[in-house]
């Protein structure tokens, strides 16, 4: 490893001292942000060849490619350090974040590299959600540009607070003193409701080095310190005054005598014969212990992974948070919150997504989307979807409650992810600004009268008939006959149909995959009101997504919901078109419509499926009821 | 007292525990992919300190290659026995039943049957959903991209396009059957950050690292040790040096040092002033730039 020389004369006279000394670092995480031309990569290969944290090898690697692929003739292109996957460097930019590590005599480094073109929001978010600081570089001769503006905010959202503009290129403006003061005044100026701390404005060549490890004499006028001075010394104490939080992750039983709650502190710190309380359990305790394999500490601090052992033996479990008592989190199911989007396909309200927060992971639905925000002015517009790299301002509405802290307060307590149920990917990250309101004060109003006595009267077992299929496959058809036969045989039903639910309930609804998500779940919820009052209910809806029928059979409960699919091939269905509707989707005149330009689903786990090509709806309408019959939905 | 700070070293050892319970909490299944060097015997240590006082509740799963240096071996099973480890050792048998070895097959070919296809064959065959690895990002550039939690399709195929985002210190631990994760808690671990831990922790590895006498033969300006009798010494001259290895993994592939580093701070010296960077030692990272990258579509670590 390549070393400045008093590295190496102290490793070679003394290495116990040397490591003993280096042991003593702290760390410091932060994110670069500019783009392509600003010159970025250029300065963390700076960074990292004046550390001098490269190896021999790698430098002459470095000068091989920078003759191979690189921008700078016969000298070393430093960005070539930084680039990564193979495809990537021949393109000549970077698409994802990438981590690099260094080290001086007082501190390690890891920097999150996130590129700088225009669909990256994403990236620059993963790369700020865990960076102390950022560094936002822009071109001396260009000024502030639109994508400055993007990645302050950006980096205001994730809640960095510590800023460095660093002014590059000033080589390339004669290291003129007036442009650079001209620059900073700007952005003082634009960034002064961003609720940044500290901003530091430096001007530098990462090209020839200037203001970079060392001051430059070209810039007399800068009386701040070079950049990797700042990097240095900026303060990355803790606050162990904080409220003290400790989401608890895993239960640590070994054996019948100990019951510990491992987790990573995420704020304050924590002493044995503290009081404190779990929350949302709301169960009070006092810190017995606070263990490690290295010995019991005598105070614990935010970032420390232990465990706790408490003087009671209460129920502590994972998705728990445990506060001092006298400043717990808060806890609640409905939350304002902003949420960027990750994914391909876009986030539809009122879909049911998996959310996964510092120590628990619970399903939940985006009941509203109150506005987007342009990441460019700031400005906030209204929208119904949010596509890839866009942010919203959205209400979260989550299955249960869980104990947060809001994200301007607490990094740790108040972030979550967003998980796609079909696919598992991660599409979304947010950050809680509020509770809408306190979950524990609203209580649902106790009933004398249930379902289930309302459905004896009627000798029933109340239940959802789900009859899903393409345009044109029979389900209404098949609905009312079932209907017919059912209401002959004295039984009480209700259908709800997809044409007339249209005409009223949902006529301020479209065809978007939004308004179609939005169409089933006023169904289901209509659907489960007419349960709760005892009838037979079917439905006829194409309800072409897997996720919201999921939705809707959550919403009722075990055995309440039959899904009936009524299976019938696009060609066939098509070449029935009873409504007209599948030419007109043809020739152009009908968008999003469901076989055609829009996806079916097929479901995976319906209680019945009817074959209309080999059955009549006659014969499927025996089948249903037939099924009802024996499966103890038609009594006395 | 009101304000502290925690080292860097501190620092790195919480976020690696994290990434070790969050896996306990919500995976099934998870491994840990020992493989006895001293990387793996960092994430060892941090595996006991996650689940203190409790064993870590995984298995330890050695893919073993039966080329692997018989040191390797001892201190394996040793380090096992000591601490109460649910040890596995995986073999390719059907590759060992045809003999498989890097002198008679070639590196390529060996490290494919013996080592890849070994891993993708013990992980299906236990159903395995998560295995711990020690890859770091510091390694190789492409690595430097490498999630922490690294997603791998049914076959175990890496797909660098579909890989999740990580924000904060929350994991994404979802998968569908047949998918697996690889995890890695030394992401963000360098090598001196390693050797600086072993120090401080007093981690103990093998005694391989270290530098003994020990009977060498020079091949094509790389000292191989004889470490058995399968290795072929005809027109071999084998001496006796004072030798030490960098990293470990097959003998017959891994390439041994001149040193008379016989004490860890003497190991640490060394590493520090050589001019090197470890991987370099590694033979089948020379074969072209990006080598890293295909192993790794393909499912080698």
């Amino acid at each position: 490893m390549a070393l400045t020389d008093q590295d190496r004369a102290l490793i070679d006279e003394d290495v116990v001292a040397y490591l003993q000394r280096h042991e003593e670092k702290s760390l410091l995480r932060f994110i670069t942000c500019g783009s392509v031309d600003d010159g970025k990569s250029t300065l963390i290969g700076r960074l990292l060849y004046d550390a001098q944290m490269l190896y021999e090898d790698q430098i002459a690697g470095l000068d091989a490619d920078s003759k191979k692929h690189g921008t700078q003739g016969q000298n070393i292109d430093f960005a070539l350090l930084v680039d990564g996957l193979a495809a990537e460097r021949e393109q000549g930019i970077t698409i994802d974040v990438a981590y690099r590590f260094f080290s001086t005599e007082r501190r390690k480094f890891i920097v999150a590299d996130t590129p700088g073109h225009e669909q990256y929001t994403r990236n620059m978010a993963t790369g700020a959600s865990t960076a102390d600081l950022a560094i936002l570089l822009v071109d001396a001769r260009a000024g502030l540009m639109p994508q400055t503006k993007r990645h302050s905010f950006i980096c205001s959202l994730l809640g960095i607070r510590n800023v460095v503009l660093a002014v590059n290129k000033m080589d390339l403006v004669d290291y003129s003193e007036d442009r650079f003061q001209e620059i900073e005044r700007d952005y003082r100026e634009f960034s002064k409701n961003l609720g940044f701390g500290e901003i530091l404005c430096v001007p530098l060549s990462a090209l020839a080095g200037d203001n970079v490890t060392e001051r430059s004499k070209n810039t007399p006028y800068y009386d701040g310190p070079a950049l990797l001075e700042h990097l240095e010394t900026v303060s990355t104490e803790v606050d162990t005054q904080a409220p003290f939080r400790l989401p608890v992750q895993w239960v640590n039983r070994p054996n019948l005598d100990f019951r510990g709650f491992s987790g990573t502190i995420a704020s304050g710190s924590v002493r044995p014969g503290d009081p404190i309380i779990a929350v949302p359990s709301g169960r009070r305790s006092t810190v017995a212990r606070v263990v490690t394999m290295d010995g019991d500490l005598e105070e614990g601090i935010k970032r420390q992974a232990v465990t706790l052992t408490l003087t009671d033996e209460i129920d502590v479990s994972r998705g728990d948070m445990i506060c001092g008592k006298d400043s717990p989190a808060e806890q609640s199911d409905q939350f304002q919150a902003k949420m960027i989007w990750m994914a391909d396909d876009e986030m539809l309200p009122g879909r049911q997504y998996v959310f996964k927060t510092a120590n628990r992971t619970l399903p939940g639905v985006v009941s509203a989307l109150k506005n987007k925000i342009d990441v460019n002015t700031l400005e906030e517009r209204p929208g119904k979807t949010l596509a890839l790299n866009e942010i919203g301002e959205v209400n979260l509405n989550l299955s249960a409650p869980i104990a947060f802290d809001p994200y301007r307060e607490n990094r740790q307590t108040g972030s979550f992810v967003v998980i796609d149920k079909q696919t598992n990917a991660t599409v979304g990250a947010g950050m809680i600004d509020y509770s809408l309101r306190r979950a524990a004060n609203v209580h649902w109003q106790a009933l004398e009268v249930g379902k289930a006595e309302r459905a004896a009267i009627k000798h029933q077992k109340p239940a959802v008939l789900w009859f899903t299929g393409l345009s044109g496959s029979g389900k209404s058809t098949i609905a009312n006959l079932v209907e017919k036969r059912l209401h002959d045989m004295g039984r009480h039903t209700l259908i709800l149909d997809g044409d007339n639910v249209r005409h009223g309930l949902n006529k301020d609804l479209g065809f978007t995959d939004a308004d179609r998500v939005e169409n089933i779940r006023r169904v289901a919820e209509t659907a489960k009101l007419m349960l709760d009052a005892g009838l037979l209910v079917m439905t006829s809806f194409i309800s072409p997504f897997r996720d919201e029928r999921q939705m809707a059979r959550d919403l009722m409960g075990e055995g309440e919901f039959i899904e009936v699919h009524v299976d019938t091939p696009l060609e066939v269905a098509e070449s029935r078109d009873v409504k007209g509707l599948y030419a007109k989707a043809r020739s152009g005149q009908l968008k999003n419509f469901t076989g055609i330009d829009s996806e079916y689903q097929t479901p995976r786990n319906a209680e019945l499926t009817i074959n209309t090509v080999d059955m009549t709806a006659e014969e499927a309408a025996e089948k249903i009821v037939g099924y009802l019959d024996e499966n103890g939905y038609l009594t006395g | 007292m009101s304000d502290r700070s925690l080292t860097h070293l501190d620092r790195l050892e919480a976020e690696s525990i994290h990434i070790f319970r969050e896996v306990a909490a919500e995976v099934d299944k998870p491994v840990f992919l020992y493989s006895v060097g001293k990387d793996s015997s960092v994430m060892l240590h941090l595996a006991r300190k996650a689940f203190y006082p409790s064993v870590p509740p995984f298995p330890f799963m050695h893919v073993d290659t039966t080329w692997k240096f018989q040191e390797m071996v001892r201190f394996r099973d040793e380090t096992a026995k000591k601490l109460g480890l649910d040890l596995i050792v995986h073999i390719n048998e059907e590759g060992r039943s045809q003999g498989v070895g890097p002198f008679t097959h070639g590196s390529a070919y060996h490290t494919d049957v013996m080592k890849t296809q070994a891993l993708k064959q013990a992980l299906d065959k236990h159903g395995f959903q998560a295995a711990f690895g020690g890859a770091r990002r510091d390694e190789e550039k492409s690595r430097a991209k490498e999630r922490i939690f690294s997603f791998r399709a049914p076959g175990h195929r890496w797909d660098p396009k579909n890989q999740r985002p990580e924000l904060w210190n929350i994991y994404n631990t979802r998968i569908h059957k047949g998918e697996t994760i690889r995890v890695f808690p030394l992401s963000n671990w360098t090598e001196l950050d390693i050797w600086q831990y072993i120090f401080r922790e007093n981690i103990e590895i093998p005694g391989l690292y270290f530098a003994a006498e020990r009977p060498v033969v020079n091949m094509d300006g790389t000292l191989i040790m004889v470490d058995d009798d399968r290795m072929p010494l005809e027109g071999m001259n084998v001496e006796t040096k004072s030798v030490r290895f960098r990293t470990l993994g097959c003998y017959p592939l891994t390439g041994a040092v001149e040193s008379k580093a016989a004490t860890l701070p003497e190991i640490i010296q060394e590493t520090l002033l050589a001019t090197s960077s470890e991987r370099q030692g590694r033979v089948i990272d020379s074969d072209q730039a990006a080598s890293m990258e295909k192993k790794k579509q393909e499912g080698y670590f």
